[in-house]
Order: C-alpha cells, then sequence, then structure tokens
C-alpha cells in the first residue's frame, strides 16, 4: 500500500513539485540563513582564531573580543607574575588605515605581538610564503589570504612578498602571507611586532589592548584564569571555543553580539519567515492533494483498507515530499556554502546542530501536513463512495 | 412476484430483517430505511431498483458494511455486522465483499494492473503476486493488451471492466455495485453487464446491484423493489412471469 501512496503521489506531478518546491525553499532559507548567521558569529571571534593563545587578559569591563579598553603596559608584569602563569604577552589589536602605492585606503584589523617570543603569531603561514622568524625584520608585517587582494594596488597584482604600503605614514613591507579567519568588520588581518604596531598606530596614554597567557604545565586554564583575576583585578577568559564554558572568550563574545546587536532578530526574521512559508505552501498543498484524492481513499476504506494504513500512506507522503525537498533544499545550501567559502563571504559556517534542526523543523511541517490529512481521511465516511 | 425473505434452496448471503436507518437529528430527522426485509442468495444476481431517494444506496452500505443500521437484524455470510466492531467490519469488507461505484473509482495514477490489484494489497498480498492475479483478470474482462494504461486512457466501458477486474480479483463471496452501467452508453452499458455476469456469477457468490437501468434488468435472478424505505416487491426473474409494470417501466439512468 505505500508503494501505491507513493505513486499517487509522483502521479500527481504538479501537487508534488508544488510541495517539493514549499520544502526546497523553506530548507534552503532556514539552513542558509542560519549557517550565514554562525558563520557571522564565527567572525567575531576571529582575533581570538587568528592570534591563538590559552588564555586572553582583558580590561575587567570588557565582554568581547572586539573591545578594546586598553591595559597599563605594567599588566603584563602583572599577569607573569601570577604563580600559576607559565608565560604573558602583550598584544595590540585595532582597526587602522592603510594607505596603498595607488593611494587608496584600506581598513585592517592590525595585530602587535611580543618581538621575542612572537606569541600570537598567525597560527600557519602559507607554504612558500615567508618566514615567522622575518616579522622581527625592520618595517616587517604579515597579512593573511585577504589582504593579497584588499591591500593590493594594482587590482589584477594580488600582493606578494616585499610589497609595501603605508600604516600612519610609516613603511608596512610583507615579508610572510599568512591563512586566518575573516574579521567581522571585513578587513584583512595585518600581524606586526607590538613596538611596532604601536608606531603604526596615533599615540594615546595606554595602548596595551590585551595580554595572552598560557597555564603552568600541570594547572589547569580554568584555574589560571581564576588565579589571573583574583591576582591582578583583570578580566581573563579562555580560549577553547564556543560553549565550552562561561569563562571562554568566544562564548562570552559570540553572546554579547547576539544581546546586543539586531542581527539575530533579523536572521532570526529571515528563519522564521521561511519556516511559515513553507508550512504554509505545504501543508495547504498537501490539504488540496488530500481533498483532491478524497473519492479514492473513501473508495479504499470502502474496499477495506483500515483507517491506520490510510494514515500510513498519507505520513509516508508527507515524509517522501519533505525528505526530498530537505535533501534538494540541502544540496541547494550546500553549493551556496561552496561559492561562500570560495570567495571567502558572505560568512558560511554550518554545526552539526543547523541541518538537523533543520531537518526536524521539516520533519514538524511535514507532521502537521499530514495530520491534517489524517483528520480529514479519519472523519471520512466510506458509504460516501456510493453517493456520487 | 415472491415474498422479500429467500426461499431455501440457495443459501443465503445477506440476510435483512426490519433493518431502519435515519439521518440528522430532531426536527431534521429523516427516516430513511423504515423496516426493510430483504434475503440476497448465492448464485444470483439480485437487483435493488426504486426510484430516487427511497433508499437504495443506504441500505447497500448498511449491507457493504459501510454504514451502520439503526436498528433490525443484518447478517451477511452468518456474520452479525451490528455485533462487530469497526475494525473486523473493516477487515470483513477487505475479504468478504467486492465493489463496483457508478464512477468507477479507479486511481488516475496507476495503471489498470495497479488499479485491479488493489484490494489484494489491502489484504496484505504481495504486489508480485496480486499484480499477476489483477492481469489474470483483465484478460477475462478483455483489457490483457490495455494492462499498462492508466485509466484516462481508457473509454468509460473499458473503465467499468477494470473496476470489475478490482472488484473479482480478491474471490469475494459478495459484490456489490452501485449503479454500474449509469455513467455508460447503452451499448457499452449491456457489454460491461455480459463480461460482469461472465466472471462474476458463482454458485458461492451473490452479486447485489442498485440500477435504474431496466436494459439491464435480464442478468437478475431477483429484482426487489424499494419505495420509501421500504423493499415493497421481489419477482423472481425465472421467466415464470413477466416483470411488473412498476419494475419493467423505471426510467433509464
Amino acid at each position: 500500500m505505500l508503494r501505491l501512496a507513493l505513486k499517487m503521489l509522483f502521479g500527481d506531478t504538479g501537487k508534488y513539485l508544488m510541495l517539493i518546491a514549499g520544502l526546497v525553499f523553506a530548507t534552503f532559507l532556514m539552513a542558509q540563513q542560519a549557517a550565514v548567521f554562525c558563520g557571522l558569529m564565527s567572525w567575531t571571534t576571529a582575533t581570538l582564531k587568528n592570534v591563538p593563545a590559552p588564555i586572553w587578559v582583558v580590561e575587567k569591563q570588557v565582554e568581547q573580543v572586539n573591545e578594546t579598553n586598553p591595559l597599563l603596559d605594567t599588566d603584563v608584569a602583572r599577569v607573569r607574575s601570577v604563580d600559576s602563569i607559565a608565560w604573558a604577552s602583550p598584544i595590540y589589536s585595532g582597526i587602522q588605515r592603510v594607505r596603498l602605492a595607488n593611494g587608496n585606503f584600506k581598513i585592517i584589523q592590525l595585530i602587535g605581538i611580543d618581538a621575542t617570543t612572537l606569541a600570537g603569531a598567525p597560527p600557519k603561514l602559507q607554504p612558500g610564503q615567508g618566514r615567522l622568524e622575518d616579522l622581527r625584520l625592520p618595517h616587517a608585517v604579515i597579512i593573511d589570504d585577504l589582504g593579497r587582494k584588499r591591500l593590493a594596488s594594482d587590482k589584477g597584482r594580488p600582493v606578494e612578498l616585499g610589497d609595501v604600503f603605508e600604516l600612519n605614514d610609516q613603511e608596512a613591507r610583507v615579508v610572510g602571507i599568512a591563512d586566518a579567519m575573516m574579521s567581522f568588520t571585513g578587513g584583512p588581518y595585518v600581524w606586526t611586532t607590538y613596538e611596532r604596531a604601536l608606531q603604526y598606530t596615533p599615540p594615546q596614554r595606554k595602548m596595551l589592548s590585551a595580554v595572552i597567557a598560557a597555564p603552568r604545565p600541570g594547572v589547569s586554564v580554568e584555574q589560571a584564569v581564576a588565579d589571573i583575576e583574583r591576582q591582578t583585578g583583570l578580566r581573563a577568559f579562555t580560549n577553547q571555543g564556543f560553549g565550552s564554558s562561561d569563562k571562554d572568550f568566544n562564548t562570552t563574545t559570540v553572546w554579547w553580539y547576539i544581546r546586543n546587536t539586531g542581527i539575530p532578530i533579523s536572521f532570526g526574521i529571515t528563519v522564521v519567515v521561511g519556516f511559515i512559508v513553507g508550512m504554509a505552501i505545504s501543508c495547504q498543498t498537501f490539504y488540496s492533494f488530500v481533498m483532491e484524492n478524497m473519492k479514492h481513499l473513501g473508495a479504499l476504506k470502502a474496499m477495506g483498507t483500515s483507517n491506520w494504513t490510510l494514515c500510513t500512506m498519507l505520513t509516508t507522503q508527507a515524509f517522501t515530499v519533505g525528505f526530498v525537498g530537505y535533501g534538494i533544499g540541502m544540496l541547494l545550501t550546500g553549493l551556496f556554502a561552496r561559492a561562500a567559502l570560495e570567495n571567502k563571504q558572505p560568512p558560511f559556517y554550518m554545526p552539526l546542530s543547523v541541518p538537523f534542526a533543520v531537518l526536524g523543523v521539516i520533519l514538524f511541517i511535514c507532521s502537521l501536513s499530514a495530520l491534517i490529512g489524517i483528520w480529514r481521511v479519519s472523519r471520512l465516511e466510506p458509504a460516501m463512495v456510493f453517493r456520487g | 412476484m415472491s415474498d422479500p425473505v429467500s426461499p431455501p434452496q440457495k443459501p443465503l448471503a445477506a440476510c435483512i430483517r426490519g433493518v431502519t436507518r435515519s439521518f440528522g437529528d430532531g426536527g431534521t430527522k429523516l427516516l430513511v430505511l423504515k423496516g426493510v426485509d430483504l434475503d440476497v442468495r448465492c448464485g444470483d444476481i439480485t437487483m435493488l431498483v426504486g426510484p430516487s431517494g427511497c433508499g437504495k444506496t443506504t441500505l447497500i452500505s448498511i449491507i457493504a458494511g459501510t454504514l451502520a443500521a439503526d436498528d433490525g437484524q443484518l447478517e451477511v455470510f452468518g456474520n452479525d455486522l451490528r455485533k462487530m466492531s469497526k475494525a473486523a467490519i473493516t477487515r470483513f469488507r477487505a475479504h468478504t465483499i467486492g465493489f463496483i461505484f457508478q464512477q468507477f473509482n479507479l486511481i488516475p495514477t496507476l495503471n489498470c494492473i495497479e488499479n485491479a490489484s488493489v484490494p489484494l494489497l489491502i489484504q496484505g498480498c504481495s504486489t508480485r503476486l496480486a499484480e499477476k492475479k489483477a492481469r489474470a483478470l483483465l484478460e477475462q474482462v478483455g483489457l490483457g493488451e490495455h494492462a499498462k494504461k492508466r485509466p484516462s486512457q481508457l473509454s468509460g466501458g473499458q473503465q467499468q471492466r477494470v473496476a470489475i477486474a478490482r472488484a473479482l480479483v480478491h474471490d469475494p463471496r459478495l459484490i456489490i455495485c452501485d449503479e454500474p452501467t449509469a455513467a455508460l452508453d447503452a451499448k457499452n452499458g449491456l457489454l460491461v453487464m455480459e463480461i460482469f455476469e461472465q466472471v462474476a456469477r458463482s454458485p458461492e457468490r451473490a452479486v447485489l446491484i442498485v440500477t435504474h437501468d431496466n436494459r439491464i434488468f435480464s442478468h437478475a435472478n431477483r429484482i426487489a423493489s424499494l419505495d420509501d424505505g421500504k423493499v415493497t416487491d421481489v419477482h423472481d426473474a425465472d421467466g415464470s412471469s413477466p416483470l411488473p409494470d412498476h419494475i419493467a417501466n423505471l426510467a433509464h439512468g
């Protein structure tokens, strides 16, 4: 009977395609928008990925990584003095303007790291694109892959090693190209030494953005963070990934953006629209499909098909279109993801929970559609087939 | 003319005594069947005739177990339908009764074999076996070469022959037909009845046909006349006596 149910479904090409279209639309909109939202939230923590360190220490009012309330230079020493800390290094992080050789200005995310230890350097340089140690050379900077395009004076020629541009009227020479996550502001990352970063930046009384640190062997990151906060009065976070703990900087950063910006509402509305439109199209079309088949369902019921079998048939039909629509929708999302990742924008990050959540929503829509049909069929009197 | 209660020579398929059925409530209550007595015998083709609104459709719905009677006794092959659960009646219908509808009620997205195999699939039979039996039945009704066609590719007469194959494929003991020739022209109506009689008539099987079509009366063994919710007359069509005027003059269609 299930084969028969599927034949009834596939045979009504118009309605079948309409149902699929509704669910593809819903799947694509919900998955794509959710993934772009997650990608955007992931970009907010890009500095934490591009400046890897187990512990970040910031001014006590700071709630997220892109907020910089400067510290005193002496705060580095105070963190170093904490017993459970193995090392601590200064970090400068700020948005600056680069003047290109052609006179254009571009926004960058400037990162200054400790010249001695190079702690906070980009995790991975591109093969054959410079050495980390060269950052100690005069005027040396390392840029990310995005910077190769964005900081190019000539659009047809990406930035190469040895190219120069100006930062605060001072020369910056590219000595390395790194792979890095794109920043929330969209500007490329540029690493240099901490002292040189201060030269590239218009002077202020306090310039230290953060201190990065690591615990001594045998001391947990959480313990070290607690020690730093207790002994220095500064605020310390772990850097172990979103959701790892309440004291994780990724987690607090993402939640700050969720609470303090309209981004989740904007994306949320689109996701809800996808859900409502998908549900409306699917439920309405499936109901119409059931109503048009009522005569045949009535005949099946008269011929001895049980309510249970009819319900199973309707559920099979609803879930078949659900899985097909979901599959095509996710395929389209995959194509979108491929294009987005190749172009490095729009942001796209799909945690495993997104496809499962979207599948859950699609199955909910299908269940609702099936329930409407089941409600109609269970009220159907088999005797109606004799009444024409 | 004979009594609606059966002479004893053939086994009874359905025995109906004092069956009543009404629709609506209170002031709008309409008593459609007012104490019907009727026997349907195995080996016979029994036709149920009468003017529109006399209760024919209600009566066959009750005999088929698709509608419950308000009162009276109703036994089909010895089963008291009024004492059976809904699920049991549904199973009973699936195994015991074949249906032929006025508008054929073939599923348009299935081909002839698939349509004809539906009753066996309802019983839980495998698709392969069901389609094998369905094909054999389609051959019997002369539609072997159209087996893979969909209903929309067939004439009305051919569609009704597919419906006949569907009604017989699970070898039911009672076949209930609701105006089987009403949607067909005279030629096709007679052809369909001839084919139907050839394949459906059997000593173990009863056939009950509701019809207005006096051209097919010649295929009947018994013709029961229903009027105002009661069986008023049952005529044994054994050729010993002519059809009563009120039956013979029933309008076609």
